[in-house]
Protein backbone atom coordinates (compact mmCIF):
# COMPACT_ATOMS: atom_id res chain seq x y z
CA UNK A 1 0.00 0.00 0.00
CA UNK A 2 3.05 2.24 -0.13
CA UNK A 3 3.10 4.92 -2.85
CA UNK A 4 5.61 4.61 -5.69
CA UNK A 5 8.99 6.22 -5.07
CA UNK A 6 8.28 8.79 -7.80
CA UNK A 7 5.17 9.93 -5.91
CA UNK A 8 7.21 10.53 -2.77
CA UNK A 9 9.57 12.60 -4.91
CA UNK A 10 6.63 14.66 -6.20
CA UNK A 11 5.33 15.26 -2.67
CA UNK A 12 8.75 16.41 -1.52
CA UNK A 13 9.01 18.51 -4.69
CA UNK A 14 5.78 20.27 -3.68
CA UNK A 15 7.14 21.07 -0.22
CA UNK A 16 10.43 22.26 -1.73
CA UNK A 17 8.54 24.42 -4.22
CA UNK A 18 6.63 26.01 -1.35
CA UNK A 19 9.85 26.69 0.60
CA UNK A 20 11.50 28.11 -2.52
CA UNK A 21 8.58 30.46 -3.17
CA UNK A 22 8.61 31.63 0.46
CA UNK A 23 12.35 32.34 0.24
CA UNK A 24 11.85 34.18 -3.03
CA UNK A 25 9.15 36.33 -1.47
CA UNK A 26 11.37 37.07 1.52
CA UNK A 27 14.11 38.15 -0.89
CA UNK A 28 11.67 40.43 -2.73
CA UNK A 29 10.03 42.14 0.24
CA UNK A 30 13.00 42.14 2.62
CA UNK A 31 13.39 40.63 6.07
CA UNK A 32 11.65 43.52 7.82
CA UNK A 33 8.34 43.10 6.00
CA UNK A 34 8.63 39.31 5.97
CA UNK A 35 9.01 39.31 9.74
CA UNK A 36 6.03 41.64 10.28
CA UNK A 37 3.91 38.66 11.34
CA UNK A 38 5.62 36.36 13.83
CA UNK A 39 4.27 33.12 12.32
CA UNK A 40 5.78 33.93 8.95
CA UNK A 41 9.31 33.99 10.36
CA UNK A 42 8.89 30.38 11.43
CA UNK A 43 7.16 29.24 8.25
CA UNK A 44 9.88 28.03 5.92
CA UNK A 45 12.39 26.98 8.62
CA UNK A 46 9.59 24.99 10.27
CA UNK A 47 8.58 23.36 6.99
CA UNK A 48 12.24 22.53 6.28
CA UNK A 49 12.57 20.94 9.73
CA UNK A 50 9.36 18.95 9.17
CA UNK A 51 10.74 17.79 5.82
CA UNK A 52 13.80 16.50 7.65
CA UNK A 53 11.59 14.60 10.09
CA UNK A 54 9.54 13.12 7.25
CA UNK A 55 12.69 11.92 5.53
CA UNK A 56 13.11 9.33 8.30
CA UNK A 57 10.02 7.30 7.28
CA UNK A 58 11.19 7.66 3.67
CA UNK A 59 14.51 6.19 4.76
CA UNK A 60 12.77 3.35 6.56
CA UNK A 61 10.25 2.42 3.85
CA UNK A 62 11.89 3.36 0.56
CA UNK A 63 15.47 2.21 0.83
CA UNK A 64 16.58 -0.85 -1.08
CA UNK A 65 20.27 -0.70 -0.23
CA UNK A 66 22.59 0.47 2.53
CA UNK A 67 23.86 3.39 0.47
CA UNK A 68 20.28 4.62 -0.08
CA UNK A 69 19.72 4.38 3.66
CA UNK A 70 22.84 6.42 4.39
CA UNK A 71 21.85 9.02 1.79
CA UNK A 72 18.28 9.47 3.06
CA UNK A 73 19.45 9.38 6.68
CA UNK A 74 22.09 12.05 6.07
CA UNK A 75 19.50 14.28 4.33
CA UNK A 76 17.15 13.88 7.25
CA UNK A 77 19.90 14.84 9.69
CA UNK A 78 21.21 17.90 7.83
CA UNK A 79 17.72 19.20 7.02
CA UNK A 80 16.65 18.89 10.65
CA UNK A 81 19.89 20.57 11.73
CA UNK A 82 19.56 23.47 9.25
CA UNK A 83 15.82 23.91 9.83
CA UNK A 84 16.27 23.70 13.59
CA UNK A 85 19.17 26.18 13.56
CA UNK A 86 17.11 28.62 11.47
CA UNK A 87 14.21 28.24 13.92
CA UNK A 88 16.60 28.93 16.79
CA UNK A 89 17.93 32.03 15.04
CA UNK A 90 14.53 33.54 14.27
CA UNK A 91 13.36 32.75 17.81
CA UNK A 92 16.46 34.41 19.23
CA UNK A 93 17.64 31.34 21.14
CA UNK A 94 20.67 31.14 18.87
CA UNK A 95 22.56 34.34 18.29
CA UNK A 96 25.69 33.46 16.36
CA UNK A 97 25.23 34.00 12.61
CA UNK A 98 27.62 31.09 12.11
CA UNK A 99 24.62 28.80 12.69
CA UNK A 100 23.62 29.79 9.14
CA UNK A 101 26.56 27.64 8.00
CA UNK A 102 24.21 24.71 8.53
CA UNK A 103 22.50 25.62 5.20
CA UNK A 104 25.58 25.34 2.97
CA UNK A 105 26.39 22.18 4.94
CA UNK A 106 22.90 20.81 4.20
CA UNK A 107 23.25 21.67 0.50
CA UNK A 108 26.74 20.16 0.25
CA UNK A 109 25.85 16.96 2.12
CA UNK A 110 22.63 16.55 0.11
CA UNK A 111 24.41 17.12 -3.20
CA UNK A 112 27.25 14.76 -2.34
CA UNK A 113 24.82 12.09 -1.15
CA UNK A 114 22.85 12.39 -4.40
CA UNK A 115 25.97 11.99 -6.51
CA UNK A 116 27.54 9.24 -4.42
CA UNK A 117 24.46 7.06 -4.05
CA UNK A 118 23.69 7.04 -7.78
CA UNK A 119 25.81 4.22 -9.09
CA UNK A 120 24.61 4.35 -12.70
CA UNK A 121 25.93 6.76 -15.36
CA UNK A 122 24.03 9.93 -16.39
CA UNK A 123 22.13 8.43 -19.35
CA UNK A 124 21.22 5.08 -17.73
CA UNK A 125 17.65 6.30 -17.11
CA UNK A 126 15.89 9.51 -16.16
CA UNK A 127 16.23 8.91 -12.43
CA UNK A 128 20.01 8.40 -12.78
CA UNK A 129 20.28 11.59 -14.83
CA UNK A 130 18.28 13.50 -12.24
CA UNK A 131 20.35 12.17 -9.35
CA UNK A 132 23.52 13.49 -10.99
CA UNK A 133 21.88 16.78 -12.01
CA UNK A 134 20.27 17.43 -8.62
CA UNK A 135 23.49 16.45 -6.86
CA UNK A 136 25.61 18.92 -8.83
CA UNK A 137 22.91 21.60 -8.54
CA UNK A 138 23.02 21.28 -4.76
CA UNK A 139 26.84 21.21 -4.62
CA UNK A 140 27.17 24.34 -6.78
CA UNK A 141 24.06 25.91 -5.20
CA UNK A 142 25.72 25.59 -1.75
CA UNK A 143 27.71 28.69 -2.69
CA UNK A 144 24.58 30.86 -2.33
CA UNK A 145 23.82 30.01 1.33
CA UNK A 146 27.56 30.11 2.04
CA UNK A 147 27.77 33.66 0.69
CA UNK A 148 24.60 34.50 2.65
CA UNK A 149 26.50 33.80 5.87
CA UNK A 150 28.82 36.66 4.95
CA UNK A 151 26.11 38.95 3.49
CA UNK A 152 22.88 37.90 5.25
CA UNK A 153 20.80 40.81 3.94
CA UNK A 154 21.66 40.33 0.28
CA UNK A 155 18.40 39.95 -1.66
CA UNK A 156 20.27 38.67 -4.73
CA UNK A 157 21.92 35.84 -2.80
CA UNK A 158 18.65 34.96 -1.09
CA UNK A 159 16.94 34.87 -4.49
CA UNK A 160 19.75 32.60 -5.77
CA UNK A 161 19.15 30.19 -2.89
CA UNK A 162 15.39 30.31 -3.52
CA UNK A 163 15.77 29.64 -7.24
CA UNK A 164 18.15 26.75 -6.56
CA UNK A 165 15.48 25.16 -4.38
CA UNK A 166 12.74 25.85 -6.95
CA UNK A 167 14.84 24.34 -9.73
CA UNK A 168 15.49 21.21 -7.65
CA UNK A 169 11.72 20.99 -7.08
CA UNK A 170 11.16 21.13 -10.86
CA UNK A 171 13.76 18.38 -11.34
CA UNK A 172 12.05 16.22 -8.70
CA UNK A 173 8.71 16.69 -10.49
CA UNK A 174 10.23 15.27 -13.67
CA UNK A 175 11.36 12.11 -11.87
CA UNK A 176 9.84 8.80 -12.94
CA UNK A 177 10.61 5.35 -11.56
CA UNK A 178 11.59 4.04 -15.01
CA UNK A 179 11.65 6.46 -17.92
CA UNK A 180 14.04 7.49 -20.70
CA UNK A 181 16.09 10.67 -20.63
CA UNK A 182 16.61 12.44 -23.97
CA UNK A 183 15.76 9.14 -25.68
CA UNK A 184 18.25 7.10 -23.65
CA UNK A 185 17.12 4.20 -21.47
CA UNK A 186 19.34 1.29 -20.57
CA UNK A 187 17.69 -2.12 -21.14
CA UNK A 188 18.88 -2.94 -17.62
CA UNK A 189 16.67 -0.20 -16.15
CA UNK A 190 13.39 -2.04 -16.80
CA UNK A 191 10.20 -1.25 -18.68
CA UNK A 192 8.99 2.36 -18.65
CA UNK A 193 5.45 2.59 -17.34
CA UNK A 194 4.22 6.15 -17.80
CA UNK B 1 -24.45 48.46 -19.74
CA UNK B 2 -22.62 49.35 -16.57
CA UNK B 3 -21.21 47.32 -13.75
CA UNK B 4 -20.49 49.06 -10.47
CA UNK B 5 -17.57 46.69 -10.01
CA UNK B 6 -15.74 48.29 -12.91
CA UNK B 7 -15.92 51.65 -11.23
CA UNK B 8 -14.57 50.19 -8.00
CA UNK B 9 -11.42 48.75 -9.48
CA UNK B 10 -8.68 51.30 -8.94
CA UNK B 11 -7.12 50.92 -12.37
CA UNK B 12 -4.43 53.54 -11.95
CA UNK B 13 -3.78 52.34 -8.42
CA UNK B 14 -3.06 48.89 -9.84
CA UNK B 15 -0.79 50.46 -12.45
CA UNK B 16 0.95 52.39 -9.71
CA UNK B 17 1.44 49.35 -7.47
CA UNK B 18 5.10 49.09 -6.53
CA UNK B 19 7.17 46.47 -8.36
CA UNK B 20 7.73 44.48 -5.16
CA UNK B 21 3.99 44.12 -4.57
CA UNK B 22 3.42 43.22 -8.20
CA UNK B 23 6.13 40.55 -8.06
CA UNK B 24 4.72 39.01 -4.87
CA UNK B 25 1.16 39.03 -6.21
CA UNK B 26 2.27 37.29 -9.43
CA UNK B 27 4.18 34.36 -7.89
CA UNK B 28 1.09 32.39 -6.83
CA UNK B 29 -0.87 32.83 -10.10
CA UNK B 30 2.22 31.97 -12.17
CA UNK B 31 2.67 28.75 -10.17
CA UNK B 32 -1.00 27.87 -10.63
CA UNK B 33 -0.71 28.61 -14.36
CA UNK B 34 2.32 26.30 -14.59
CA UNK B 35 0.28 23.46 -13.06
CA UNK B 36 -2.68 24.12 -15.38
CA UNK B 37 -0.48 24.31 -18.50
CA UNK B 38 1.27 21.08 -17.47
CA UNK B 39 -2.14 19.42 -17.08
CA UNK B 40 -3.16 20.61 -20.56
CA UNK B 41 0.10 19.44 -22.14
CA UNK B 42 0.07 16.04 -20.42
CA UNK B 43 -3.59 15.25 -19.66
CA UNK B 44 -2.77 11.57 -19.07
CA UNK B 45 -1.09 12.67 -15.82
CA UNK B 46 -4.47 13.84 -14.53
CA UNK B 47 -5.83 10.49 -13.44
CA UNK B 48 -9.15 11.96 -12.29
CA UNK B 49 -9.96 12.42 -15.98
CA UNK B 50 -9.77 8.65 -16.50
CA UNK B 51 -10.13 7.17 -12.99
CA UNK B 52 -11.12 3.63 -14.03
CA UNK B 53 -8.50 1.11 -12.97
CA UNK B 54 -6.32 3.65 -11.16
CA UNK B 55 -4.95 2.87 -7.71
CA UNK B 56 -5.49 5.11 -4.69
CA UNK B 57 -2.10 6.78 -4.88
CA UNK B 58 -2.43 7.55 -8.59
CA UNK B 59 -5.76 9.20 -7.88
CA UNK B 60 -4.41 11.19 -4.93
CA UNK B 61 -1.06 12.32 -6.27
CA UNK B 62 -1.22 14.03 -9.64
CA UNK B 63 1.83 16.25 -10.23
CA UNK B 64 0.13 19.07 -12.22
CA UNK B 65 -2.49 19.34 -9.48
CA UNK B 66 0.24 19.38 -6.83
CA UNK B 67 1.93 22.33 -8.56
CA UNK B 68 -1.38 24.20 -8.85
CA UNK B 69 -2.20 23.37 -5.21
CA UNK B 70 1.15 24.79 -4.05
CA UNK B 71 0.34 27.96 -5.99
CA UNK B 72 -3.11 28.23 -4.38
CA UNK B 73 -1.80 27.61 -0.85
CA UNK B 74 1.03 30.06 -1.40
CA UNK B 75 -1.26 32.76 -2.80
CA UNK B 76 -3.78 32.46 0.05
CA UNK B 77 -1.57 31.70 3.03
CA UNK B 78 1.62 33.62 2.23
CA UNK B 79 1.13 36.19 -0.53
CA UNK B 80 -2.21 37.69 0.58
CA UNK B 81 -1.19 38.67 4.14
CA UNK B 82 2.29 39.59 2.90
CA UNK B 83 0.83 42.06 0.40
CA UNK B 84 -1.19 43.68 3.18
CA UNK B 85 1.95 44.02 5.29
CA UNK B 86 3.92 45.37 2.34
CA UNK B 87 1.23 47.95 1.62
CA UNK B 88 1.20 49.01 5.29
CA UNK B 89 5.01 49.21 5.31
CA UNK B 90 5.13 51.30 2.12
CA UNK B 91 2.39 53.62 3.39
CA UNK B 92 4.07 54.19 6.75
CA UNK B 93 5.85 57.54 7.07
CA UNK B 94 9.64 57.34 7.31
Amino acid sequence: MLPHAEMVHWLFASVMLFIGLCLLCEAIVGQEVWGARPWRKYLWPGVAFAMGVLLWPVMAFFTNSSIHMYAHGSWAEVLMLAGGAELGLVRGRLTSPLWRLTWPLAFAVTGTAFIVHEQNPWFFARSAFLHHLIGWTFVIGALAPLALVLRPRSAALQACMALTIVSVAVMLYTDRDVAPVFGHLSPLAGTPHR
Amino acid sequence: METPLVHEIPADAARRSPPRARAVSLIGPITIACGVIWGILQPYRLTFLHPRGQGLWWLLIEPPLLVAAVGVVFALVVAKPLLADLERHDAAPR
